[in-house]
């Protein structure tokens, strides 16, 4: 087959399909339209003012990693004037975590952007495995989940920041749509295809590469020879996740354009205002100030849970009656220290580039 | 019996199939004994089942190709440019399987 030319420049030899489009272009002109396609959903969706300060998610993975680079280029190229930063969560999962947090101290030099890492182990007192030598290999992912959640929303707190970003991409959206409505779970689905979150008081949280298919994200990272860690969590994957993941993954064999039909068929559900009421967060966590719907958010649930040697305490309603027949927490239980959200400059440490 | 000699590249978890090694020097005949066809990408895919890949069969192979979500290169090029398993391989050719089905 004869090499063919770049529908783009006409003149470079092309070296990817497009997965939306089925053009096909050669290595400059991909990085050009990626990038600018990413922009463009960057501007029309506001998510940025001028001197915002801007934390990026950062797992060590390949879209946290491709988001970096890309954030940083776009920041220059674009006069956007944002303050960026790496913010990464360690779990505490040996073996796991412990090196992909070695490819964000990279991307702290390369992109010299300062890093916060935040563990749980600092935060919660509890490492991802003690807390699996506790509850097993059942129910840790909720634990993960929630654990992780919060982290994120103090560690942005502790950097000052007002916004931060995922590298969530298209397939994760589109995965994330039909497992919702595989699950039934309506007001789930009504928020899932948002840009951009923000709770009553919660930071910012928003996804850039909303539309950027994986295939380019990975092709991204390859061209521009970016290394990231690609090692599975070594506690139980998410299942369900997983084969919706793979049911997604034929589909876009069959007919690649299913990812952004998918994610558009999310965003044209219309939820009625009560299902959306019902999700609203009303208070802050008694014990901790983070945000809550209850007295107890779910991170103080499950850590009371775990600190009194009742894990299903934070999962299933009847651990809770259990717990709570046991009568009251004690004065001297591990708590999460009290949530504030920033004002003023940051006073925290931060990884020093060495 | 002639052959061909490629370098055979895995990355984005897909290493961990094949004895958790990268790059691999493969060797294969220049046609295929059953068809006495050249070789092509899809024999390629056939033979590192057969003699490389260590585990978990349908991580790498779905029917008569790579399951979906791995992405393949040719030289640097998207295998889609090239007519995918139909592509017949050259002496020295660098192919290069990527999942992008693990972690972001
Ligand atoms: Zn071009
Ligand atoms: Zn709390």
């Amino acid at each position: 087959m004869a090499p063919r030319t770049c529908a783009l420049c006409e003149s470079a030899k092309a070296m990817l399909k497009r997965p939306k489009t089925g053009q096909q272009i050669c290595r400059d002109c991909f990085f050009y339209v990626f990038e600018t396609e990413v922009h463009n959903t960057i501007v029309q969706s506001k998510l940025f003012q001028p001197g915002d300060r801007v934390a990026i998610g950062a797992s060590g993975g390949k879209d946290s990693t491709v988001l970096a680079c890309v954030m940083k280029t776009l920041n220059d190229r674009y006069n956007y004037g944002l303050d960026l930063f790496l913010l990464s969560i360690d779990e505490g999962i040996t073996g796991y975590r412990d090196d992909s947090l070695e490819t964000v101290k990279r991307n702290q030099q390369q992109y010299e952007m300062p890093l916060k890492i935040l563990s749980y182990d600092e935060l919660y007192g509890w490492t991802m495995d003690a807390i699996v030598s506790q509850v097993g290999r059942k129910n840790n992912c909720t634990f993960c989940g929630v654990f992780r959640r919060q982290a994120l929303d103090r560690g942005a707190a502790m950097l000052h920041v007002d916004h931060i970003v995922t590298g969530h991409n298209a397939d994760d959206i589109a995965e994330t749509v039909l497992m919702n409505i595989m699950r039934g779970d309506i007001a789930r689905l009504g928020r899932c295809t948002a840009i951009c979150t923000q709770g009553e008081d919660t930071i910012r949280r928003s996804k850039p590469f909303k539309y950027a298919y994986e295939k380019e994200i990975v092709m991204y990272a390859y061209f521009k020879k970016l290394d990231y860690f690609s090692t599975e969590c070594i506690y139980s994957p998410d299942a369900y996740r997983g084969h919706a993941r793979v049911f997604l993954k034929e589909l876009e064999a069959a007919r690649p354009s299913a990812i952004i039909d998918i994610i558009h068929s999310g965003e044209a559900f219309e939820v009625r205002e009560e299902v959306k009421a019902t999700q609203r967060v009303q208070q802050t966590c008694i014990r901790c100030g983070y945000m809550s719907s209850n007295d107890l958010c779910k991170a103080c649930t499950l850590l009371e849970g775990l600190e009194r040697g009742m894990a299903s305490a934070g999962i299933t309603d009847r651990g809770r009656k259990q717990l709570e027949s046991q009568g009251p927490a004690p004065d001297n239980l591990r708590t999460i220290p009290f949530f504030k959200l920033p004002l003023g400059n940051p006073t925290i440490a931060i990884e020093s580039t060495s | 019996m002639t052959t061909i000699s490629l370098k055979v590249e895995f990355s984005g978890g897909l290493e961990l199939l094949f004895s958790n090694q990268r790059s691999h020097a493969v060797t294969i005949p220049s046609t295929d004994p059953a068809t006495s066809k050249p070789t092509d990408l899809q024999n390629l895919i056939f033979y590192l089942r057969d003699n490389l890949l260590k585990e978990r069969v349908e991580l790498f192979v779905e029917t008569d190709t790579v399951r979906p979500g791995i992405l393949v290169l040719v030289n640097d090029t998207d295998w889609e440019l090239e007519g995918e398993g139909d592509y017949v391989l050259k002496d020295n050719d660098e192919i290069v399987f990527i999942s992008t089905l693990h972690g972001g």
